[in-house]
C-alpha cells in the first residue's frame, strides 16, 4: 500500500464506478458484509448490558481524549520502566525511519508483520523495502494482499474482494507450492507452511497495537490466527507502532472494551488469540522493545471539537458492514487504508479536506453506523460537520462561487422570506409543466439529470398544500 | 387539541396530497389543525450538504412561526429529526443564545405524524379503512434519528381491510440521501435496487412510508420500471375511509 | 508532540482532572450464576470454537491426557517445568523448557504438542487465560506445536470478563505475559469461510478438571 502522499486521489463517485460496474464483486461484498453484520447481531443480542458497555467505552474513550498529554507521558514512563524503550513521531516518515533504523541497526534484512493498520497508514513496508529490509506480513489476508500487489479492502478482512479460486492462482504463482486446491483449509494450510519458516528466522518483528495501558504499560494485539502471538513472541526484537489515541488508562478498563472489540469486530464472543506483555519479561519473548507513539495527523482531529470523537475508533469495522455505500462499492473507492463510514471521517481529517473533501459527502446519512459503533462515534455528526468545513474550505480557495454554493445561496434566500418562497413554487409548477408527460418527469435538466437515470420525478402539484389551504378557508 | 402542521417544503409544492391528508385524519379525530402561513423549509438539505450558514436564518424562521404552537406535527421523519437533533447545534454555531433557548422550548413539541398519534394523542386504531396489499418501509431517520420503533406498523395494523406485508432487510436505507443522490448518483441507484428487489418480492401494491423524500425515491424507480407499485404516505393510509 | 496534543486540547479547563469525565460503568461485573452452570457454560462455549473439552475427575487428568495423545498419536510433549507431578502420565514423552535452559524454536517447532496449565477460564466467553504463572511456562510453548491440551481447574473458572480482568490484576501489576486463548486459531479471511488452524495450535483441547 502506497504512504499516500504526494498525489491527491480520484473523487469517491468516479473510484466507486469500478466496483459498481462489477457484478461478482458486489455478490461477495454483500454476501460478506450480510454474513459479518448477521453473527454481530447474534452475540451483542446475547449481553443484556450492551448499551452500558458502549456508554462506558465512549465514556472512557472521552476520557483519555480530554487528556491525552497526562496518560502519553504516563504511558512513556511505565513502558520505560518496564524495559521498553518509547518514541515520538511526528509523521508518518519519522515513524518509518524510527522503525527502519532499529532494523537496520541489528543488521537485519527482514522482518515478520501482523497486520497494522497503523503501520498500512504510514506505508512502512515500501518505507523498510527503500531502506533494503524485507517486511513480511503475516496475516492471511494481509499476505494475499501483499503477495497480490494488491490493496487492502476491509479493515477487518482485506482480501475480501478475492475469491478462493483467485487466491489459489496467487498461492501458486508466489509461494513455494505444487500442486494446491481452493479449498480454504488447503490454501491457509500452504500459508501457514510458508509462513512458519520466517517466523521461525525473523529477528525482528513488527506490530500495531489494539490498546496501550497508561499505569502498567502493557500493550495488546488482539487477533485471530497465530501470527500475531509469533510476531510478539518468538522475534529478539519488537517493534509496536501505535496512534496516540490507543492509550487506554488501566487495566480495568479492558473489561469494557474486550467485551466491545470483538463482538462488534468478528462477531464472536472473544477472538481466538489476545496477547499482553508488559515492556520486556525476563527469559520469554522479545528481549528488546520498542513502542513508536504516531500522530501523522491525530492532533488535527483531536483539535477539532466535533471531529475529536472520530479518535475514539477501535478499528472493529462494524461501521463497514452495515453501511450501505461500502456494501456497493467496497473498500478501494475510498482510496484510503481507512474505508467505509469510518474512512469517510477519519481519512480527510488526517489527509486535509483538499485531499480527501469528497469522502464525507460518500454516506446516505442513514445512521446505521453509528447504532452498531461500540465506542459510539456519531459518524452522521461529524460527516454533515466535514461537509460544512468542506464548503467553507471550498468558499474560501475558490476565486468565484461554484455552481452547487450559488444554488444553495439562492435556495437559502428563496426559503427565508415567504413571498419568495411562494413565488418558486409557482415558477417550479409552470417549469415541471413544459418537462413533464403523463404525471411525471423521466428527463430532468442540469444537475438534476443524474437523478432521472434511473428514476422518475414527479411532477410539481398544481395546486400546492398552501394554495389548498387557503382555498378552503384556513382552520376549522 | 390544537396542532400546528409543519408541512414541509417538498411536500407542500410536491405532495399536497399529503397534507391533506394529515388534515383531515386529526380533523376526523376531534383535533384542530392550524397551519401558519410563515413556514417554509427546515433547512435540512443545506444542513446535510455542508451550507450551514445558510440554515441559521431557516432556523429562526421555524422558531419564530411555532414559537406560540402546542404541538407541531409533521409528515416527515427526516424533518422532525432536523429540528429535533440539529437545531440546537445551529443555534450554537449561530453563536445565539436566546436562540439556542428557544429551540430548547420548541423542538420538544415537534413529532413525526406516528408519534404524534401514538404517543400524544394515545391513538392507534384511528378509524382508517384500506383494502391493499401494503408494505412498509421504515426511513432511516424515522428508525434511527426519532427512534420511532413500530409505531407506524401499530398504526398500520389497526387499519381495517389493510393486507399489511412485511419487506425484507426494510430498515436497510433505500439509496436517497439527499443530495447524495445527485452526488453519488451511482451508488445511490445500485443502494436503490436492492430495495426495489426486497419492494416487488412483496408482491405490495403499495408502498408505504412516512416520509415522502424516500418514497420519491423508491417510486421514482417503481414508475420508471413500471413496475405497477404504487407509493403512499403513511398519513394518506390511515386518511382513508370506507365512504 | 506534546506541546501540539496540548495544544488541541485548549478547550479543556486547566483544573479538569481525567477523573472528573465520568464514565459510568452500568454493565454487569459479576455473574451470580451458581458455579455448575458457569462450568457447564464455559464448557460448551469452548466446544463451540470447535475445541474439545473433556471432563475429568482431578486424580484422572495423567490418564486422560495419555489417552488424548494416543488417540491423535502424539509422542512427545513440551511442557513447563513447573508442571503438576500428577497431570503428567507415563508412555508420553514429556520435554521439558526449563528456566535458563530453555528450548529453542526449532525443538518446540519440532514437538507433538503442548501440556499446559491456565490461571483461568471464562464461563461467558469460553476463554482461557494463561497468565505466565506456575504450571504454565513461557508463551511460546503453547504456540509452536501443533496441539495444545490444555488443563483447567472447575474452580478457575468465572463467570464474565470483569471478573476475569479483577482476578488477573496482580499479574499484569507484576509485569507477566498474558495471552487468551478462545478456540484454536483461526482465520475467516479466504470468502468468510472459517478456518480452524492458520499459525497458532490448530488443535486445541481443554481438561476440565473437578
Amino acid at each position: 500500500m502506497s504512504a499516500e502522499v504526494g498525489f491527491r486521489p480520484e473523487p469517491f463517485p468516479v473510484a466507486a464506478r469500478t466496483a459498481l460496474a462489477d457484478a461478482q464483486l458486489r455478490r461477495n461484498l454483500g454476501k460478506a458484509t450480510t454474513t459479518i453484520r448477521a453473527k454481530r447481531a447474534q452475540v451483542v443480542g446475547e449481553l443484556d448490558d450492551w448499551e452500558a458497555l458502549r456508554e462506558a467505552g465512549r465514556a472512557l474513550k472521552e476520557r483519555v481524549l480530554r487528556h491525552l498529554d497526562d496518560y502519553l507521558e504516563q504511558l512513556e514512563e511505565s513502558v520505560t520502566q518496564a524495559g521498553g524503550h518509547v518514541h515520538w513521531a511526528r509523521d508518518a516518515a519519522e515513524a518509518n525511519r524510527i522503525v527502519a533504523e532499529i532494523v537496520t541497526g541489528h543488521g537485519e534484512r527482514e522482518v515478520v508483520k501482523v497486520k497494522s493498520l497503523t503501520t498500512d497508514e504510514t506505508g512502512l513496508n515500501e518505507a523498510l523495502a527503500a531502506a533494503g529490509v524485507s517486511a513480511w506480513e503475516t496475516d492471511l489476508a494481509e499476505l494475499i494482499v501483499q503477495l497480490g500487489r494488491d490493496a487492502s479492502s476491509h479493515i477487518l478482512v482485506p482480501a475480501i474482494h478475492k475469491s478462493r479460486a483467485e487466491i489459489r492462482e496467487l498461492f501458486l504463482r508466489t509461494l513455494d507450492v505444487d500442486e494446491l486446491t481452493d479449498e480454504p483449509t488447503e490454501l491457509a494450510g500452504a500459508a501457514r507452511a510458508h509462513l512458519r519458516r520466517k517466523f521461525l528466522s525473523a529477528r525482528v518483528g513488527v506490530s500495531g497495537v489494539n490498546f496501550a495501558l497508561a499505569d502498567s504499560g502493557t500493550v495488546c494485539v488482539v487477533e485471530s490466527e497465530g501470527n500475531g502471538r509469533m510476531c510478539v513472541t518468538l522475534p529478539d526484537v519488537l517493534v509496536s507502532v501505535m496512534g496516540i489515541e490507543k492509550v487506554v488508562p488501566t487495566w480495568r478498563d479492558l473489561e469494557v472494551f474486550l467485551q466491545l472489540l470483538p463482538r462488534s469486530s468478528t462477531g464472536e464472543r472473544m477472538n481466538p488469540y489476545t496477547s499482553f506483555w508488559t515492556g520486556v519479561a525476563d527469559g520469554d519473548g522479545p528481549q528488546e522493545f520498542h513502542l513508536v507513539l504516531l500522530d501523522n495527523g491525530r492532533t488535527d482531529v483531536l483539535a477539532d471539537r466535533i471531529g475529536r470523537q472520530t479518535l475514539n475508533c477501535i478499528r472493529c469495522s462494524a461501521c463497514l458492514n452495515v453501511c450501505p455505500v461500502y456494501e456497493r462499492t467496497g473498500g478501494h473507492a475510498y482510496r484510503s487504508v481507512y474505508p467505509g463510514p469510518i474512512g469517510a471521517i477519519l481519512t480527510p481529517q488526517l489527509q486535509g479536506i483538499d485531499r480527501a473533501g469528497s469522502l464525507p459527502f460518500a454516506s446516505t446519512l442513514c445512521g446505521a453506523c453509528y447504532e452498531v459503533c461500540p465506542v459510539k462515534i456519531d459518524i452522521p455528526e461529524v460527516l454533515v460537520h466535514l461537509r460544512a468545513r468542506v464548503v467553507e474550505h471550498a468558499a474560501g480557495t475558490r476565486p468565484v462561487p461554484g455552481p452547487e454554493a450559488l444554488s444553495m445561496r439562492a435556495l437559502g434566500w428563496v426559503f427565508a422570506d415567504r413571498r419568495r418562497y411562494e413565488a418558486a413554487q409557482r415558477a417550479a409548477r409552470a417549469g415541471s409543466v413544459t418537462i413533464s408527460r403523463h404525471g411525471r418527469i423521466r428527463r430532468l435538466p442540469g444537475p438534476l439529470a443524474a437523478w432521472t437515470e434511473g428514476r422518475d420525478a414527479p411532477t410539481v402539484a398544481r395546486q400546492s398544500f398552501r394554495q389548498w389551504w387557503a382555498a378552503r378557508g384556513g382552520a376549522r | 387539541m390544537r396542532v400546528s402542521l409543519f408541512i414541509t417544503c417538498f411536500n407542500d409544492t410536491l405532495f399536497p396530497d399529503t397534507g391533506r391528508a394529515v388534515v383531515t385524519l386529526l380533523e376526523r379525530l376531534g383535533h384542530t389543525v392550524d397551519f401558519p402561513l410563515e413556514q417554509t423549509c427546515c433547512g435540512q438539505m443545506h444542513f446535510n450538504t455542508g451550507y450551514q450558514r445558510e440554515v441559521v436564518p431557516l432556523v429562526r424562521r421555524f422558531v419564530d412561526t411555532f414559537a406560540d404552537s402546542e404541538a407541531v406535527v409533521t409528515p416527515s421523519g427526516s424533518c422532525a429529526g432536523m429540528v429535533r437533533d440539529h437545531y440546537g447545534r445551529m443555534a450554537e454555531v449561530a453563536g445565539d443564545a436566546g436562540l439556542a433557548e428557544a429551540v430548547a422550548r420548541l423542538s420538544p413539541r415537534v413529532q413525526e405524524l406516528s408519534e404524534l398519534l401514538v404517543d400524544t394523542l394515545g391513538v392507534v386504531d384511528v378509524g382508517a379503512y384500506y383494502p391493499h396489499r401494503v408494505t412498509y418501509h421504515p426511513t432511516c431517520h424515522s428508525l434511527r434519528a426519532l427512534h420511532v420503533g413500530d409505531k407506524p406498523l401499530r398504526l398500520l395494523r389497526a387499519v381495517r381491510g389493510i393486507d399489511l406485508v412485511e419487506l425484507p432487510a426494510a430498515s436497510e436505507c433505500c439509496g436517497f440521501g439527499g443530495t447524495f443522490a445527485l452526488k453519488n448518483a451511482d451508488t445511490s441507484t445500485a443502494i436503490l435496487s436492492d430495495k426495489l428487489r426486497h419492494v416487488l418480492d412483496t408482491r405490495a401494491e403499495v408502498l408505504t412510508a412516512g416520509d415522502n423524500s424516500c418514497l420519491m425515491h423508491i417510486g421514482g424507480a417503481l414508475s420508471r420500471q413500471r413496475t405497477g407499485v404504487r407509493t403512499a404516505h403513511l398519513a394518506e393510509i390511515l386518511a382513508a375511509t370506507e365512504s | 508532540m506534546l506541546a501540539r496534543v496540548r495544544a488541541a486540547l485548549r478547550d479543556v479547563p486547566p483544573d479538569e482532572a481525567p477523573k472528573d469525565v465520568p464514565v459510568e460503568r452500568g454493565y454487569r461485573t459479576r455473574d451470580d450464576a451458581p458455579p455448575g452452570e458457569l462450568i457447564d457454560r464455559f464448557a460448551e462455549r469452548v466446544e463451540e470454537y470447535e475445541a474439545r473439552v473433556l471432563r475429568v475427575d482431578a486424580d484422572q487428568v495423567a490418564a486422560a491426557v495419555a489417552t488424548a495423545c494416543a488417540a491423535r498419536g502424539a509422542r512427545r510433549l513440551v511442557i513447563p517445568h513447573d508442571l503438576p507431578a500428577e497431570w503428567r502420565p507415563d508412555g508420553v514423552e514429556l520435554v521439558a523448557d526449563r528456566v535458563g535452559a530453555p528450548l529453542d524454536h526449532a525443538t518446540l517447532d519440532g514437538l507433538d504438542g503442548a501440556l499446559t496449565g491456565c490461571a483461568l477460564g471464562i464461563a461467558e466467553t469460553g476463554t482461557i487465560v494463561l497468565d505466565s504463572g506456575a504450571g504454565q511456562g513461557r508463551r511460546v510453548i503453547s504456540l509452536l506445536p501443533d496441539y495444545h491440551l490444555c488443563v483447567v481447574g472447575a474452580d478457575r473458572v468465572v463467570g464474565s470478563v470483569p471478573e476475569a480482568v479483577a482476578a488477573l490484576a496482580d499479574a499484569v501489576a507484576a509485569g507477566r505475559p498474558l495471552t487468551w486463548i478462545s478456540g484454536p486459531s483461526a482465520t475467516s479471511d479466504i470468502e468468510l469461510d472459517r478456518v480452524e488452524g492458520v499459525h497458532g495450535p490448530r488443535t486445541l483441547e481443554v481438561l476440565l478438571v473437578g
